[in-house]
């Protein structure tokens, strides 16, 4: 033990801060469930039924869990191939003094507010998808905005694992007389892509939990999406636009789909870094 | 020394055309959604925009009470997330070793908290600050929900800071026998106050930018708090209501946007400039 007694106070009071962390994560997960708890026992219902009607006591989240996963994919579809030539771009072409004014902007890009990123879909992208396709907020207007707010995120993590690529390595690419795409193809794509897939799974699980822009570009109609133009509702819109006015077993339902999205986050995450599980 | 250089003529210029014209697209794509909000927003944009209150479900007037709702949020949650983030950070550096039973753990908590959805942690808030602590839709519920949202951050950051310092620092610390508050608070804390000040900008960075935690937390109300158990809206719910509720709103969204977004683009120069400082 330590020798001033001062210490002992500093030392509980670090523990305790430590300990708060731990039941935190611990009062979050049973909140939820204790929110969930009067239609926990219908989760079957919940998760194969597309018949979400609150007013009658119908709970099924089937459409909206099946529109979080698309909007989700497409997003990630979109972004992971153009973050990685975005960071392939910035590492192998880009001039030397412009190398820090970009990655300063894609950092900028990166904490740019999802009401923002929402706001500019709503005003610029569902107007012009309206013309091809009413009435344009949509399965594919969300993907499109999402993918646009987890680019950067894609982007700086890919770009990192490219500079954590050893020196010695992008010495012997130069010695060898590797063109930059020989070096990419031989150098940085062996050494980087587990850290860039994992990146993306990464990516995948806050597109997942994504619900400002959703709410304001995708339509929010629950259904099940039969088609990239079809309006569809997420269970983050879904928690967002309803919790405000639910009551009861509605609001139980509204705990449940939380729950759900939990799960599913916390799976991709374990998934990407091997921890969300013990 | 040509005959040396491998080249592969076809995928060499593939390669440089689709990664240049990406970059350019996607630079054009940003280019495009900051003059579409600026092109919508900018006009109502003056210096009694930020000081006059809303009118009208904010249609007429300024944002003057939106901001100091903001203020008012950030403030209760940065006097929560400081002290509590940087003692967690203390007692991973300072009191534990990371491969200890304690600081896995701990470590653990923290990566599965930084990947919980917002609008999970809005469900938790609500339950526990505004029902179950009787707090209602208020400033108070809001700061500190948001306060849970950033601690994963906060601490991270903090933990990079101090861990950052100088080992001949602390050697010299305790070659004199110092005690940990000692240590703490003449060696660890000012060598790394810059790193930590990054820190808290980064939260605050976050903090602002979030809406849906708010939604149901601090709640809608457009005047000025009497007290901070009043319901208050944040810059980002004044965004997002305009936008969606407040028929003829998007124009003035976008102009309460466009003072979000150079906030945002305040806080980060300002961790560029910490860091910078920190690192030398």
């Amino acid at each position: 033990m330590s020798l001033y007694p001062s210490d002992r106070w500093l030392s509980a009071a670090l523990f305790g801060a430590a300990v708060l962390v731990g039941a935190l994560l611990l009062g979050i997960v049973v909140t939820t469930l204790i929110g969930a708890w009067p239609v926990l026992a219908e989760i079957d219902v919940a998760l194969f039924s597309v018949d979400w009607q609150p007013s009658t006591g119908h709970f099924g989240m089937l459409a909206m869990l099946v529109a979080t996963l698309a909007v989700s994919l497409l997003a990630l579809l979109l972004a992971a191939p153009l973050a990685v030539a975005l960071a392939a771009w910035l590492n192998l072409y880009a001039p030397g003094v412009i190398q820090g004014p970009l990655r300063a902007l894609y950092e900028l890009l990166a904490g740019i507010p999802s009401v923002v990123y929402g706001l500019w879909g709503l005003i610029v992208l569902v107007p012009l998808v309206n013309q091809i396709a009413p009435p344009g907020a949509s399965l594919i207007t969300a993907a499109l905005v999402v993918a646009l707010m987890i680019l950067p995120y894609g982007l700086l993590l890919a770009d990192s694992d490219f500079r954590q690529v050893p020196t010695a390595q992008k010495q012997a690419a130069i010695a060898t007389g590797l063109s930059p795409w020989g070096t990419f193809r031989c150098v940085y794509w062996p050494l980087c892509r587990g850290g860039i897939g994992r990146g993306m799974v990464l990516q995948f699980g806050r597109a997942l939990g994504e619900t400002m822009a959703v709410l304001m570009v995708a339509g929010n109609v629950v259904q099940l999406p039969t088609s990239l133009v079809a309006p569809v509702r997420t269970l983050t819109a879904n928690i967002a636009l309803e919790m405000g006015y639910a009551s009861g077993d509605h609001r139980a339902a509204l705990y449940l789909s939380g729950l759900l999205l939990l799960a599913i986050a916390l799976g991709v995450m374990r998934l990407a870094t091997g921890r969300g599980t013990p | 020394m040509r005959s040396l250089i491998v080249r592969y003529p076809v995928a060499d210029g593939v390669f440089r055309v689709l990664t240049t014209l990406t970059t350019a697209a996607v630079l054009g794509i940003v280019l495009w959604l900051l003059l579409g909000l600026v092109l919508k927003g900018a006009g109502d944009l003056s210096l009694a925009y930020l000081l006059t209150p809303p009118e009208a479900s904010g249609l007429g007037g300024g944002i003057s009470s939106v901001l100091v709702n903001t203020l008012l949020i950030l403030s209760v949650c940065l006097l929560v997330v400081i002290p509590l983030g940087l003692a967690c950070a203390l007692f991973l550096t300072e009191m534990v070793s990371p491969a200890s039973v304690a600081g896995q753990a701990t470590g653990y908590c923290l990566d599965v908290l930084s990947g919980v959805p917002s609008i999970v942690f809005a469900l938790f808030g609500y339950q526990l600050f505004a029902i179950t602590l009787g707090l209602g839709f208020s400033i108070v519920a809001g700061g500190l929900t948001l306060a849970c949202m950033a601690l994963p951050l906060m601490v991270r950051t903090s933990q990079q800071a101090v861990l950052r310092v100088p080992a001949d620092l602390v050697e010299a610390g305790h070659a004199l026998s110092l005690s940990r508050a000692g240590m703490l608070r003449r060696v660890i804390l000012p060598s790394a106050r810059h790193g930590i000040a990054a820190g808290i900008v980064l939260s605050i960075g976050r903090t602002l930018a979030e809406t849906a935690v708010l939604l149901f937390t601090a709640g809608y109300v457009l005047r000025l708090p009497g007290s901070l158990l009043d319901s208050g809206r944040a810059l980002s719910v004044h965004i997002y209501d305009l936008a969606m509720h407040v028929p003829g709103g998007q124009p003035r969204a976008a102009s309460a946007a466009l003072v979000l977004v150079a906030l945002i683009i305040l806080t980060n120069l300002a961790v560029h400039r910490l860091l910078k400082t920190h690192r030398d």
